[in-house]
């Protein structure tokens, strides 16, 4: 029998605060491993649970303005033109036209060779969301799949940063994490966190995609969330959007509880971001009343939740519509994109 | 031995599907005498805007089939009502209160005005389209085609339901159009039974979306709903159908006025809800 020789992780701050100085590979897989099972029925039951508010009138309005203000535009598409981008940066800034009254989505988010012309679309809009200003949020290290090595997924990282990116969507390793290997995962996230240094020192928020459709038990989700948090990660993302099934209640649930006990823990706020699959302001509702019951109202905040959407944005502006007017809208009020 | 009695469940058709209202709301059905027939869904706006929305989302299947592959569908629906004729007679005999021979008169009307709209399906166009004069060497041809969702209010008389709901729907698809139907409120029944021929037929879901309950309720939110093309108003006479028109105008839709009973087959109907598209092409460019 032999010793297997500790292999040391790259030193991540939180990492080495929760686990301690002997940050190993073995080390994080007891940590990971240690951590309770989840409760599957339970999770789920309770998902469906909090899908079931009636949310009406006034509330109902507050919700749609807030779930506008929580989106993130996507569009990531093999075929996204600088013109697509353009056009989508405009509805970001004015998502409909006939209503000066309707907030501004948080970020606009594109691939990377396309974070250029959306910054030069968003000018002077270009900023914080919590200031009214739109994101730019880019996905990075050959998403969606993730399988490129080391150097190409940190050099695609860099080059958005470098072209003005505020937010990084990267995807973790699935393959890797699937295959035991956490430390492998870690130390990935751990470069491209460092990859998202700007010239100025300062950091792009970097949002670790877990890609919850491939990852098979919810035990893994819980693990894989815990191990983003620990390297680094500023917000904890589900799905690509190209992965059926993409986010789900009950995933986005188990990752809000996470972080909520990552608060009571360090006192730290992380944001979740469900991505893929939320089309209708009925499902975006029942999100806000799982962060609400979850995390806290405070998340319900841009810099601690976002939808990553396309298509929900028109059905929020039609419903919007509905409760301005008090009569159905239709596809041909609402731009198409 | 005595069997027991196994009452049929009169629910809604929408999307191809027979859902029960949202509301879990039901109405009675009842004879002319006041005897108890049946409990029929109470639609509710909710229904009407999911019924649109199906409409909507059927649109492209349907217009997009040519006036031939219509024609043989609309003519197949004919085929299978034949095949139901018995039940249909049944029906209006026990909530119209007619004779078994007026009822059979009623339900042969209808297979005949439905096989009369079928032919229209691939002639319409020929009819009511134009290759226009101009002064030039171009051709310019208008052509009729389907302007998109239609409401309609069902004739609501006391005799002729099955009837009056056929001579409103039938001349709304023949072009494409997809329609949301409020059938007649007192009798319901074949309305719900005409839904379960096109179900087993080969009319898309969608195509066409019945409702069964108050058109005093229903029809405001159709002829607000800015996602309906056309509004019907055959079987409005008894609302406040002004106030409908008057809705309706706010998103340009085209509007037919009420009816008095159910409208006699006409190419007119057929043409009142086609949008007119006129395109030119050059001659030759010898």
């Amino acid at each position: 029998m032999t010793l297997e020789r500790p292999l040391a992780l790259a030193p991540a701050k939180r990492a080495l605060e929760l686990i301690g100085a002997d940050l190993t590979e073995k080390s994080l897989r007891l940590h990971l491993e240690g951590l309770p099972g989840v409760d599957a029925v339970g999770l789920e039951q309770r998902a469906a649970g909090l899908g079931t508010r009636s949310i009406k009138t006034t509330s109902k309005a507050w919700a749609l303005d807030t779930i506008i203000r929580l989106i993130d535009l996507t569009t990531l598409e093999g075929a996204d033109t600088p013109g697509k981008v353009r056009s989508l940066v405009a509805k970001a800034m004015n998502p409909d036209p006939s209503d000066p009254t309707v907030p501004r989505v948080a970020a606009v988010c594109v691939y990377g060779d396309m974070v250029p012309y959306a910054v030069e679309a968003l000018g002077a809009s270009h900023g914080d969301p919590a200031k009214g200003l739109i994101s730019v949020a880019a996905v990075a290290t050959a998403f969606p799949s993730g399988r490129a090595s080391l150097p190409v997924k940190l050099a695609d990282t860099a080059d958005a940063v470098a072209n003005g990116a505020d937010e990084i969507d990267m995807v973790i390793d699935r393959g890797a994490f699937l295959a035991g290997k956490y430390g492998v995962v870690f130390d990935q996230i751990v470069a491209v966190k460092e990859a998202c240094r700007r010239a100025d020192g300062t950091y792009a928020h970097l949002k670790v995609i877990l890609e919850t459709g491939e990852l098979n038990t919810y035990d893994n989700v819980r693990r894989a969330s815990w191990l983003a948090i620990l390297a680094g990660g500023d917000f904890i993302k589900t799905s690509t959007g190209k992965v059926a099934p993409a986010a789900t209640l009950p995933v986005t649930l188990l990752m809000l509880e996470v972080v909520r006990d990552w608060k009571r823990l360090t006192g730290e706020r992380i944001g979740v971001k469900p991505a893929g699959g939320i089309r209708s302001s009925k499902d975006a509702i029942k999100y806000l009343v799982t962060v609400a019951e979850t995390a806290g109202e405070e998340w319900l905040d841009p810099h601690l939740f976002r939808f990553g959407a396309s298509s929900l944005l028109n059905d929020v502006l039609l419903q919007r519509q509905k409760l301005s007017t008090g009569r159905y809208s239709g596809p041909d009020y609402v731009t198409i994109d | 031995m005595s069997r027991l009695a196994v009452p049929k469940t009169y629910k809604l058709y929408i999307g191809g599907k027979f859902p029960r209202s949202e509301s879990g709301r039901t109405y009675e059905v009842a004879t002319r005498e006041g005897a108890f027939l049946a409990n029929a869904a109470l639609a509710s706006r909710k229904d009407a805007r999911d019924a649109v929305v199906a409409a909507r989302a059927a649109i492209a299947g349907w217009a997009g089939t040519t006036g031939y592959n219509r024609g043989q569908v609309l003519y197949r629906i004919a085929e299978l009502l034949e095949g139901r004729r018995a039940q249909f007679v049944d029906e209006l005999v026990a909530a119209e209160a007619v004779s078994a021979a007026v009822a059979g008169r009623q339900v042969d009307t209808a297979i005949d005005a439905w096989v009369w709209y079928a032919g229209w399906a691939d002639k319409y166009v020929q009819v009511a389209g134009n290759g226009n004069p101009v002064s030039g060497p171009y051709f310019n041809l208008s052509t009729p085609e389907a302007t998109g969702v239609v409401a309609i209010v069902a004739p609501q008389g006391a005799t002729g339901s099955l009837l009056g709901l056929v001579s409103v729907v039938a001349p709304a698809i023949v072009s494409g159009n997809t329609v949301v139907v409020i059938a007649n409120q007192a009798s319901p029944l074949s309305a719900i039974s005409l839904a379960e021929v096109l179900a087993t037929s080969d009319v898309p879901g969608g195509v066409v979306n019945i409702l069964t309950g108050s058109p005093a309720e229903i029809a405001p939110w159709l002829a607000g709903h800015a996602d309906v093309n056309a509004l019907d108003l055959a079987g409005a006479e008894a609302l406040a159908w002004v106030d409908l028109q008057i809705m309706a105008a706010d998103t340009l839709k085209r509007v037919l006025p009420p009816e008095n009973g159910a409208p006699s087959p006409s190419l007119e109907r057929i043409v009142a809800l086609t949008e007119t598209k006129t395109v030119w092409h050059t001659k030759s460019l010898i």
